[in-house]
């Protein structure tokens, strides 16, 4: 079999020297919470403009990003959508493989919701209450205790006697790292718990240990879609389930949302910052493509014209929460300001 | 003689018979089982796809203005390309407007200003591309059918019902009355939908004008490259193997690995594949020319071991008497076993086609599964292909992808069960038996 697989990258090879003329197509990967809306800029993009409609990928803000850094060229993608920021080893990586201009460019917001099925109890939920409900160890009267709470009545009266079920992002999603900071972090803090943790088991340790859950069976890591956590809170009316703002507003008529901090998540709530779980969106141009492929730059200008991701925009239509300091990002792509070094 | 007569079955006889009822039985429940999930599958995937093939118009009369699309009034095709969706989408909307007036339809408590909500935003892009392509229409009146807003759609789909409207944020009840006053004065009807067939991918905005249209081409063309690669390498290695190679351990030794790699699974292919033609040999992402090429290296072995089962299945008379009557080794083969076994090759090629068609796993890797609104021009414009598109339907937010993927499968079924009965036509057709 060998033989055959020499024979095929041969012929892939010369395949390959046939095909040797430019892409005249922008090639977007990354982040599936950015996808939708990228999609619904590259669809309106190839529409109104003489540029081919962009191609737009999935796989995850971690994968793109390391896709945006495999080097410079016509099959090499120009853009990294991100839900998270981008991390140090990836701009090494960039830089080692020669990508050394990138722009950063932040599109809005995502908020992170808590609903449950539409027909079930209302919830009004705290971080506290949350990370009472999943955290491994709670504090209890005064001391650090192993989480036997049943109910949510049990970690907080005044929410409903129903069995504790929640759906949460896997750790292969950027949506996690925002549910660890601002809601188990959170929660932590303000238990009490954190400290008996750091008294118990050192600075470093015991912060880690804020972030570690039940493994009985009440929280459950979704590692696929939205549409997966939907599917499994139909089969379990009972479950709290974590969803992206702009999912829950094209499901809103089978899921409920709960409050945090009393407060409902709206595009509203979420840029005036009294919604607390919240997270900045991006996308990260290779800007040595600017010029090469072409559209590119026009691509990123109209992603960020107020008619997309402006607050009448049709990114904010679907959910996205629009970025107050949008002027800021658009006077910075039309420079072409390349990012500065993480601090 | 025991006196008892041998039409009476004595107590092993009978337990072997008992044995034998409950055999049967057995295998008779394993059969009404698999029947059973058959018809359920196909009852749910019916059920939910076939409506995928329907969707919801409204038709009405546009005026094209000359004063919002040709400015100038030059008519200079540069200068309306200027004009975009929005422009567009605006006229439609008091094109609409102007004929719930016309008609005299009571609105209720839907605003003027939330008509334009019910029709999709595909609208203005397809009114947007029929006058870039024919600029006279400007300064017209033309009859415009408009795809309908996925949640009106859902509405006459079952999907919607006043009860979740009054839930959504996308689509009111006094929407879905006002659509029902619609659909009485016939400007709102429910037809066909050739679109589903033909049109590209859409965002997740806009549900109801997402189409096959790529992904049927996507995988007509990765069809082409798999057939054209792996019909002559499958055939040249089979031929070789079975009627030229000496049999030796190396030949043992290749035998046995394209058993193996028959039973690869097939994410490996792709893995293979994205080391092998995209980082190594640079060739595109989503084209495909690469899904083919990863689709023939799964394919080979799949073709490779019933074309030698087929090539096997000639019988020796007939290479002897072709050697005896001083035929060629080579004549041998060409003009006599090859064109024998044809059938079963093809038949095998054709199964094994059919497996690559349905193949998701390694176009997920080699970016297949990506978002694609243009039409691939050849084998390495980027395209999708028809299982990964029911995949990636199915991941998204908006209900009305559901009734979309379960409709892709539909096609896909559809193509499956046309190249499987043209198999089973070939084998029965030209099969000879000795």
């Amino acid at each position: 079999m060998t033989i055959l697989k020499y024979s095929a990258s041969v012929i892939a090879l010369a395949a390959a020297a046939t095909a040797a003329d430019a892409r005249d197509q922008l090639q977007i990967a990354g982040s599936s919470t950015v996808l939708p809306y990228a999609t619904i800029v590259a669809e309106a993009f190839g529409e109104n403009f003489d540029f081919p409609t962009p191609v737009v990928e999935g796989g995850g803000s971690g994968a793109g990003r390391k896709k945006l850094c495999e080097g410079v060229g016509d099959n090499t993608i120009d853009i990294a959508n991100s839900s998270s920021r981008i991390k140090q080893s990836d701009i090494d990586l960039c830089a080692q493989n020669g990508v050394t201009e990138i722009m950063e460019v932040r599109i809005g917001y995502d908020g992170i919701v808590f609903a449950s099925d539409i027909n079930g109890a209302d919830f009004a939920l705290t971080p506290a209450d949350l990370y009472g409900a999943i955290a491994a160890e709670v504090v209890k009267d005064g001391q650090l205790v192993a989480n036997t709470a049943r109910t949510w009545a049990d970690v907080n009266p005044s929410l409903p006697a129903q069995d504790i079920l929640t759906f949460i992002p896997g750790t292969k999603h950027g949506t996690r790292e925002v549910f660890d900071v601002k809601v188990l972090e959170a929660g932590c803090k303000a238990t009490g718990a954190e400290e008996a943790l750091v008294a118990a088991k050192g600075e470093e340790d015991g912060k880690k240990a804020c972030l570690a859950l039940r493994t009985d069976g009440t929280t459950v890591d979704i590692d696929g879609d939205y549409t997966e956590t939907l599917s499994r809170l139909d089969a379990n009316k009972n479950a709290v389930g974590v969803f992206g703002l702009s999912f829950y507003e094209n499901n809103t008529d089978k899921l409920k949302v709960a409050t945090m901090d009393g407060v409902v998540p709206s595009v509203e709530t979420i840029s005036s910052g009294d919604y607390p779980v919240s997270r900045p969106l991006f996308f990260y141009v290779k800007k040595q493509h600017i010029g090469v492929i072409p559209g590119l730059k026009e691509y990123v200008q109209f992603f960020l014209s107020d008619e997309m991701a402006g607050p009448d925009g049709a990114l904010a239509d679907y959910g996205l929460v629009p970025d107050p300091e949008l002027a800021a990002t658009q006077a910075m792509v039309d420079a072409e300001t390349i990012m500065k070094p993480l601090n | 003689m025991s006196g008892k007569s041998l039409f009476a079955k004595d107590a092993r006889t009978a337990a072997r018979n008992r044995a034998e009822g409950r055999f049967r039985a057995y295998g008779f429940s394993a059969i009404v089982l698999a029947l059973l999930a058959l018809v359920w599958l196909l009852i749910s995937i019916l059920g939910a796809g076939a409506p995928a093939f329907r969707q919801t118009f409204l038709t009405f009369p546009v005026t094209l203005d000359a004063k919002l699309l040709d400015k100038s009034g030059s008519g200079d095709p540069a200068a309306l390309s200027k004009v975009t969706t929005t422009t567009y989408g605006k006229l439609i909307a008091k094109a609409l407007e102007a004929e719930i007036a016309a008609r005299g339809i009571e609105a209720g408590e839907v605003k003027a200003k939330e008509f334009a909500k019910m029709l999709s935003e595909e609208s203005s892009a397809t009114l947007r591309t029929m006058v870039l392509a024919d600029p006279t229409l400007i300064g017209q009146t033309i009859t415009f059918r408009a795809l309908a807003s996925g949640r009106i759609d859902g509405y006459y789909k079952g999907r919607v019902t006043m009860e979740s409207a009054a839930l959504d944020k996308n689509v009111s009840p006094a929407q879905l009355v006002l659509a029902d006053r619609l659909k009485d004065e016939g400007v709102l009807t429910i037809a066909f939908n050739p679109g589903f067939l033909t049109m590209p991918d859409a965002s997740d905005k806009r549900p109801e004008a997402a189409g096959l249209g790529i992904a049927i081409v996507g995988s007509f063309l990765m069809m082409a490259v798999v057939l054209v690669l792996s019909l002559p390498i499958g055939v040249a290695a089979s031929v070789y193997l079975e009627e030229f190679a000496p049999k030796n351990r190396w030949t043992d030794l290749i035998e046995v690995n394209i058993a193996n790699l028959a039973a690869v699974p097939s994410i490996v292919y792709g893995i293979l594949g994205l080391a092998i033609f995209i980082n190594f040999a640079g060739l595109p992402q989503s084209a495909p020319i690469v899904g083919g090429l990863v689709l023939t290296l799964m394919t080979l072995p799949r073709i490779i071991i019933p074309t030698r089962a087929a090539l096997k299945a000639v019988p020796p008379s007939i290479r002897d008497a072709a050697l005896g009557v001083g035929a060629s080794k080579l004549q041998t083969v060409f003009h006599h076993v090859l064109p024998l076994a044809m059938p079963g090759i093809l038949t095998g090629m054709i199964i094994g086609l059919a497996q690559a068609l349905g193949e998701t796993a390694p176009l997920l890797l080699i970016g297949m599964v990506a978002f694609v609104r243009d039409f691939p021009g050849g084998f390495f414009d980027p395209a999708a292909a028809l299982p990964v598109q029911v995949y990636n339907w199915t991941t998204r937010g908006d209900p009305g992808f559901v009734e979309r993927a379960s409709g892709a499968i539909i096609v896909l079924l559809a193509f499956l069960i046309l190249m499987n009965a043209v198999a089973i036509y070939l084998r029965r057709k030209f099969e000879r038996r000795w």
